[in-house]
């Protein structure tokens, strides 16, 4: 067994954490910041910081992904990071040229107290940012919240910095899509336009982090809002925001800096969330919903109906962000499936009392954690087995440990592809779910049915 | 056949001018980061008496440029302890350390039986807050150590700090001690390897070594049974290199008390410095370990390669040297006959597709060095190479040692005081012994470095950038580079096949003979593959339009 020291009986622990269901914030600021076009993040800490960062993306997305870090060593730790930050904005402006550098602190930088607007300000006054470019930052203590918060800290950077308003509301939709995958912004993007709702999606990592092979490497790919888009977002007639945790704040902080108004959602994973999402563009916007997308919507249902008999009572264990688990329950619930062990690492009261809800007619009792990790859940399925495992990559373990299926979901995944590519949002993305459920769940009929009540059709 | 003569060491590596890519790698730099960086990227040139060109190393990142480094906390925890299965390892900070550490460097491990302790797959981590960051994060920790000691009644608990640990003041050795002696039966030591300290894991590395030398090196005394026992430092076990050359080890007769730490066991640790000699294999990471045992024990230490079959074969035949015993030689040439031929077999079926072909390393504080062997063998020549966090002394050799200048950032990481044990201390080699192993060949604590090994007018860059390394593959255009997963993406991207040296993507092992065939076969894979013919689609190969739906 791999996780032997697992047991069944399941102590109250105060101080340690085991098997974390959730990172540290800089690296969700990380991959917002990725998500601005020519913009290059950069780590205020150690370079340990940005190297296990840019390792873990790279893992996840088997992508460039390119960051620069302040390289502390103890004498910037102890008089401050001012210098280091100075110099590394000169040597990237001088040597990669981005547009954009977005400056994400550490714990490091974070304790010792260090002030990024000063230092960014005096930069500017020696000169060391060329006209027309940019320096933005975030603060990420990684001490507080988790990669969620870091993400939704960085996009909310962007807002602080770029967003102006014009004095009258333009004919576009914000479109704030969440920390997920770029072929999700992709998709997101997809169906604004089949809506023919003129949108600026930011931050926005397709084409970023799933680029094509073309035999040239371009530090800047071709994706990515751009800074005249950022600025526009001050002007929209509205924000649509996706997934309360990670664009929430970001879409406050435009309503309150330009009185851009704002419906804030649930990612729209699954049927209802997409349902809520579509048709709160199409009040927004006032226009009507298109056949195309009215197809999707049915083929969905179809599935749901035709295989409704494989998803009826099954049991499943969730580990994620909140946002993404959210909807993810719902959809869940929707198709009569029953999650009954939830657990995300980011803390937050809100998260347990929703999912609750979202389970009340679970006919199981629903173990549900927010600030818990993948130890405990071990330990919940131990005391009452699941059929299905949802999670990232780190959840193999149990699976392999407890012999139950596992569909890759969610941060990070490690030992497989698809996640960047095809997407887990709208009625298409439900459709991928529905078929990554069914294909875990019908192998292991088929590995397990005994000879004669196997299958050919089912 | 896979060492170089003196004649081939010297013939030009290219028809480019290496002093011209040096100064275009330079040219866009501001001034004071291309003089810094000169000193950093250097021509290599083998005068007749032996000696290569200084090189600057281990001396700080500059911010904004963009490498390869880690920090201390990722050498310390990640890299020399996080192949251990036994203890139990804590990182005191907030959550990401913990977490990126977490079984992402492909060290395997098998425990003895299914009952034996395992705790690879766990992360265990304090997940401090803003409330100990203000009001300090001992509490946290002790309780942390408690609660692991609880569930899991481990053998020894390690502590790893990072950066704000060292800010606020926590004193992991003080949490430590105190909760040793509370627990009664478990071990507990802190790391101070907070990410700031030094300029790159480099400094991890030693901070772990004199912590595992302190705290449990020679904690038991028993003698295990064995003739020609001998310790693997500086072997993680990546890909199962460590099996590979446990499995040599076996059929040559040659029993391992410990290996550092690939594969290892907190007992064997603890019984280490009962062995007669220590074999190095990553000089950077663990020379220090070997040092110490030196000294306090009197055990002596040989550097070995077990990446290339050749290197392989020349260090079973050193280890057989060293003890001087017929029958072990015997056994080692034994060995070395059976392994060979299906190594030759597969070696030349690879060079006849390899050979001419180029290669760049720039990875690690060895593996840069290491990998030249298992790419000569094949014909394929290392025209650029460079080490992310090493030291002078392994790109020059150990000679250069006694004139280091200790800078600022070097002296922070503690030198560990080590005296002869008074009880314990026991030569293991006579002064004449050396004397004879020595005219023999057999050179004890030596290390010659990488760039004895290199060509003249190759290119040795220390902790290289993403922007050289953009520059390089232009002007040169590789056959094949290797580095890490951070660099593997945007190189592929080039259109140039990226091998992975610190975790060999998915491939391993290849350490040992089985190890280098495993390589050949990999490196064929990739230098060959048919991918890169595809770049183009038909349309951009030809776009001019002939004719509009006209069908003949």
């Amino acid at each position: 067994m791999l996780l032997r020291h697992t047991s069944n009986d399941i102590k109250e622990r105060k101080a340690l954490t085991i098997n974390p269901a959730k990172t540290c914030q800089p690296i969700g600021a990380m991959y917002a910041a990725l998500g601005i076009h020519k913009c290059l993040p950069h780590s205020h800490g150690s370079q340990g910081c940005y190297a296990y960062h840019r390792s873990t993306l790279t893992r996840h997305y088997k992508e460039p992904v390119m960051a620069a870090t302040s390289a502390f060593t103890e004498g910037a730790s102890v008089f401050g990071g001012q210098a280091n930050l100075l110099q590394a904005i000169n040597n990237i402006f001088s040597v990669y040229e981005p547009e954009v550098i977005a400056v994400h602190t550490t714990c490091l930088s974070e304790t010792i107290g260090d002030d990024i607007p000063q230092i960014i300000a005096k930069a500017r006054d020696e000169g060391k940012i060329p006209a027309g470019k940019y320096v933005i930052h975030a603060n990420t203590p990684s001490y507080v919240g988790t990669h969620v918060t870091g993400f939704a800290n960085m996009v909310k950077g962007m807002v602080d910095y770029f967003a102006q308003a014009n004095g009258h509301k333009e004919n576009w939709i914000n479109i704030i899509p969440g920390y997920v995958e770029p072929c999700d912004m992709e998709e997101i993007k997809r169906i604004a336009g089949e809506l023919g709702v003129p949108s600026i999606m930011f931050p926005d990592t397709s084409e970023v982090l799933n680029g094509p092979q073309t035999g040239r490497f371009h530090m800047f790919p071709a994706g990515g809002v751009t800074t005249a888009d950022l600025i526009r977002t001050g002007a929209a007639v509205g924000t649509v925001a996706l997934g309360r945790l990670a664009s929430g704040p970001a879409a406050r902080a435009l309503d309150t800096k330009c009185k851009v108004p704002c419906e804030i959602l649930d990612l729209p994973i699954g049927l209802q969330a997409t349902d809520a999402f579509i048709d709160t563009m199409r009040q927004i916007a006032g226009v009507t919903v298109p056949d195309s997308l009215n197809i999707e919507r049915g083929r969905l249902l179809d599935v749901i109906t035709d295989m409704h008999q494989y998803f009826f009572g099954r049991k499943v264990a969730l580990a994620g962000d909140p946002d993404q688990l959210i909807a993810l329950t719902q959809f869940l619930v929707d198709i009569d499936m029953c999650p009954i062990h939830i657990v995300t690492g980011t803390p937050g009261k809100k998260f347990e009392a929703r999912i609750k809800e979202i389970t009340k007619e679970v006919p199981y009792p629903v173990n549900v954690r927010a600030g818990g990790d993948m130890f405990l859940l071990h330990q919940w399925i131990r005391n009452e087995r699941v059929d299905l495992l949802m999670g990232n990559t780190y959840l193999k373990y149990v699976a392999r440990d407890e012999d139950i299926p596992l569909v890759r979901c969610g941060f990070p995944i490690l030992d497989r592809i698809g996640h960047s590519y095809f997407p887990t949002v709208g009625y298409r993305g439900g459709l991928r779910l529905l078929e990554k459920i069914l294909d875990a769940i019908l192998d292991r009929q088929d590995r397990d049915a005994p000879e004669e009540r196997f299958e050919l059709v089912m | 056949m896979a060492t170089l003569n003196p004649e081939e060491l010297n013939s030009p590596v290219l028809e480019i001018d290496a002093e011209a890519v040096k100064k275009e790698l330079l040219e866009k730099y501001p001034t004071k980061v291309a003089r810094k960086r000169a000193k950093q990227i250097v021509i290599n040139e083998i005068d007749p008496e032996g000696a290569v060109p200084e090189i600057q190393s281990n001396v700080r990142t500059t911010p904004g440029l963009i490498g390869q480094r880690g920090c201390t906390y990722a050498g310390c925890k990640g890299v020399v302890l996080g192949p251990t299965r036994d203890i139990v390892n804590i990182t005191h900070g907030p959550i990401g350390c913990g977490f990126y550490s977490w079984l992402t460097r492909r060290n395997q491990t098998k425990p003895k039986g299914p009952d034996d302790h395992n705790f690879m797959m766990y992360c265990f981590s304090t997940d401090m807050q803003e409330e100990q960051i203000v009001f300090g994060g001992e509490k946290k920790l002790k309780q942390a150590i408690q609660e692991a000691y609880d569930l899991f009644k481990p053998k020894a608990i390690g502590v790893f700090a990072t950066c704000p640990v060292g800010l606020i003041g926590d004193d992991v050795h003080a949490v430590a001690r105190e909760m040793k002696e509370k627990l009664g039966d478990c071990n507990v030591f802190g790391f101070s390897c907070e990410g700031y300290k030094g300029v790159s894991q480099s400094a991890g590395h030693h901070i772990a070594n004199n912590g595992v030398f302190s705290h449990i090196v020679g904690l038991d005394d028993l003698v295990r049974e064995g003739k020609f026992k001998i310790n693997m430092l500086g072997e993680y076990n990546i890909g199962g290199d460590a099996f590979e050359i446990e499995r040599l080890f076996e059929d040559c007769g040659i029993t391992l008390i410990s290996t550092f730490s690939g594969n290892s066991s907190y007992d064997n640790f603890a019984n280490s410095h009962t062995a007669d000699l220590n074999l190095i294999m990553c000089h950077r990471s663990i020379n220090y370990v070997a040092e110490m045992m030196e000294t306090k024990f009197g055990i002596p230490w040989i550097k070995v390669n077990f990446i290339g079959a050749e290197a392989t074969a020349k260090s079973l035949r050193k280890i057989a040297a060293y003890f001087e015993n017929p029958e072990l030689t015997g056994k080692v040439e034994e060995v070395i006959d059976r392994e060979m031929p299906a190594v030759e077999q597969v070696r030349e079926e690879v060079k006849a597709k390899c050979q001419g072909k180029r290669a760049m390393l720039f990875v690690g504080g060895s593996r840069a060095h290491h990998y030249q062997e298992l790419f000569r063998e094949i014909g394929m020549e290392t025209i650029a190479a460079g080490y992310e966090f090493a030291h002078r002394d392994d790109y020059e050799g150990r000679q250069v040692l006694p004139g280091l200048k200790v800078d600022a950032d070097s002296r922070n990481i503690e030198e560990l005081h080590v005296d002869a044990d008074p009880e314990r201390y026991r030569p293991r080699v006579s002064p004449e012994q050396i004397a004879r192993l020595e005219e023999s060949g057999l050179k004890l604590k030596d290390y010659a470095g990488m760039m004895q090994e290199m060509k003249s007018g190759a290119l040795v860059i220390d902790d290289i950038s993403q922007f050289e390394t953009e520059k390089l593959i232009d002007l040169y255009r590789p056959d094949i580079i290797c580095a890490g997963i951070k660099e593997k993406y945007a190189i592929q991207k080039s259109g140039v096949p990226m091998k992975q040296l610190h975790s060999y993507d998915s491939g391993g092992p290849y350490a040992g003979f089985r190890g280098a065939i495993n390589f050949w076969r990999e490196i064929d894979r990739m230098v060959n593959s048919k991918v890169w013919k595809y770049l183009k689609a038909p349309w951009q190969e030809n776009p001019e339009l002939a004719a509009k739906y006209v069908w003949e």
